[in-house]
């Protein structure tokens, strides 16, 4: 119990002090997520919707593998792309492993399907409604998508900071890509498992604490931002 | 809404990339026992003063920083574990072998010494006395320099890995410091180098019962990557920090370190 007590004040005095190694390693955690989210929302929120309105044979399968792959292993993800990036793969030209842009990478591919995934759920549910109404409206392919989405973008929000949820405290892949090089690819998540290895305990928890707070703190200004949740919406 | 998240995170994104300058940069593969020693925290901003190049480390264990050194993912690594370097020579992926230093490892356990092993003359005798009383051991299990040493010790004593079953031989499969968090959790017996064990913020009931026999001395090796199978690498900028190692400069700094009033490492340096 103790030692939780001198986590919460480490996590106090790094804050307190605006410790520089803190800021840089909080700032290049948001850098690297909110890269992930966003791209994996430019691809798994389009996907989501066009796998709710368009009808195929094997769409049932193709729900199912989509919600399986939520469950991707980071750290298997993170073996995959370190392949994929290594000098001795075949995107090894471009010298990206062991940078912020293959940690990156490896985010995108862990979020993509959950995003996807929870963006359909909903999508879903809102096509049911408006299925023949934009039938009847006589509404391409393209502009149903894009109506759903435009309507359903408060699940889609949830759906993009779920995925931000996952990215941010992810270890196992960005460790692998990322190599948790001092100033230059380590995160708090990495950070943590480096205090903890060195058994500075109070230390990794505090940072642990600081993770918590970046992350209801992103929450809070992305609904702050985009005003959901006010007193007079529902 | 989304265009105001944008220009926060343009805003972001260009504070974390104007932070970096150096002009400069190579990737050196180490083991954890180097860096939790506080000695790459000596010897790297030297390093950046006077060759003005920027050492980047990959912490990791020795098998992987073969491996990563093998794929020409770094330029260089820093590593103890002799046969595997020379095999990581022999098959062409190093340029060459160079000794640096050595330090050693050392035997840590429970404050009440179930095994007896503080009164043990040789690193045999310690190990065979830990066996005997079926003492619970943390070993590294991860294919790492130390690991490798672990099993040799094992294997001089005479104690199969038959003899070493799971009832009180522990594999964690991690790195040092988690293993010690084991050891500790377990009150168990467990190899560790002395820097890494000094370093440790989470000893409990642990204490350094045994050390000081020549077999526990470990040696540290630097080994560019072969810039002529791997012509990306920063070869000069590895044979540069390699120069740097071997001269006087730093044979002042690695003799001189000394952490909790003790010298860590011993300077050797001998190009191959």
């Amino acid at each position: 119990m103790n030692e939780i007590w001198q986590g919460l004040i480490e996590a106090g005095r790094l804050i307190a002090t605006l410790d520089a190694d803190l800021i840089e390693i909080s700032l290049r955690s948001l850098q690297v997520t909110v890269t992930a989210v966003l791209i994996a929302s430019a691809i798994g929120i389009p996907f989501g919707a066009w796998l709710a309105v368009k009808r195929f044979r094997h769409r049932r399968a193709a729900i199912a593998l989509l919600n399986a792959l939520m469950g991707l292993p980071p750290v298997a993800v993170g073996l995959f792309v370190y392949m994929l990036l290594s000098r001795s793969g075949p995107f090894g030209v471009f010298g990206l492993l062991f940078t912020p842009a293959a940690m990156i990478v490896a985010q995108v591919f862990i979020l993509t399907p959950l995003v996807a995934s929870l963006a359909h759920q909903s999508m879903r549910e809102l096509w049911a409604d408006y299925h023949d109404l934009l039938i009847s409206l006589g509404a391409t392919r393209r502009q149903r998508i894009a109506a759903i989405v435009r309507d359903g973008r408060r699940a889609l929000l949830t759906a993009a900071l779920a995925g931000f949820g996952r990215g941010i405290g992810e270890v196992g892949a960005i460790m692998i890509v990322g190599g948790n090089i001092d100033h230059a690819t380590r995160v708090l998540t990495t950070a943590i498992a480096l205090e903890t290895g060195k058994g500075n305990f109070a230390l990794a928890l505090g940072l642990g604490f600081v993770l918590i707070g970046l992350a209801i703190s992103v929450n809070w200004l992305v609904h702050t931002l985009s005003r959901t949740e006010g007193g007079a919406r529902w | 809404m989304s265009g105001m998240i944008r220009v926060v995170l343009a805003a972001l994104v260009a504070a974390v990339v104007a932070g970096t300058a150096l002009a400069e940069t190579m990737k050196l593969a180490v083991t954890t026992s180097f860096e939790n020693s506080g000695l790459a925290g000596v010897l790297l901003p030297e390093i950046a003063a006077d060759l003005g190049i920027e050492v980047q480390l990959l912490v990791v264990g020795t098998g992987q920083a073969i491996r990563l050194g093998a794929a020409g993912d770094v330029d260089a690594i820093l590593v103890h574990a002799r046969a595997a370097e020379e095999d990581f020579v022999a098959s062409g992926d190093g340029a060459h072998r160079t000794e640096i230093m050595y330090n050693d490892f050392v035997l840590i356990g429970p404050g009440d010494d179930p095994a007896g092993i503080a009164g043990a003359g040789t690193a045999d005798a310690a190990l065979t006395a830990i066996a005997a009383s079926r003492a619970p051991f943390a070993s590294r299990g991860d294919d790492s320099g130390t690991h490798k040493k672990e099993l040799a010790l094992w294997e001089a004593a005479g104690i199969g890995p038959e003899a070493r079953d799971v009832g009180w031989y522990k594999e964690t499969g991690s790195g040092m410091g988690a293993t010690l968090n084991t050891a500790a959790g377990l009150g168990a017996y467990v190899m560790s180098d002395r820097a890494s064990w000094l370093n440790f913020g989470n000893k409990g009931d642990l204490v350094l019962l045994f050390a000081g026999d020549p077999a526990l001395f470990n040696q540290y090796a630097y080994l560019p990557v072969n810039p002529a199978k791997h012509p990306h690498v920063k070869a000069e900028a590895a044979t540069a920090v390699e120069d740097w190692l071997i001269s006087d400069r730093a044979r002042a700094l690695i003799d001189g370190y000394r952490l909790g009033g003790e010298q860590l490492f011993t300077f050797n340096a001998a190009r191959e």
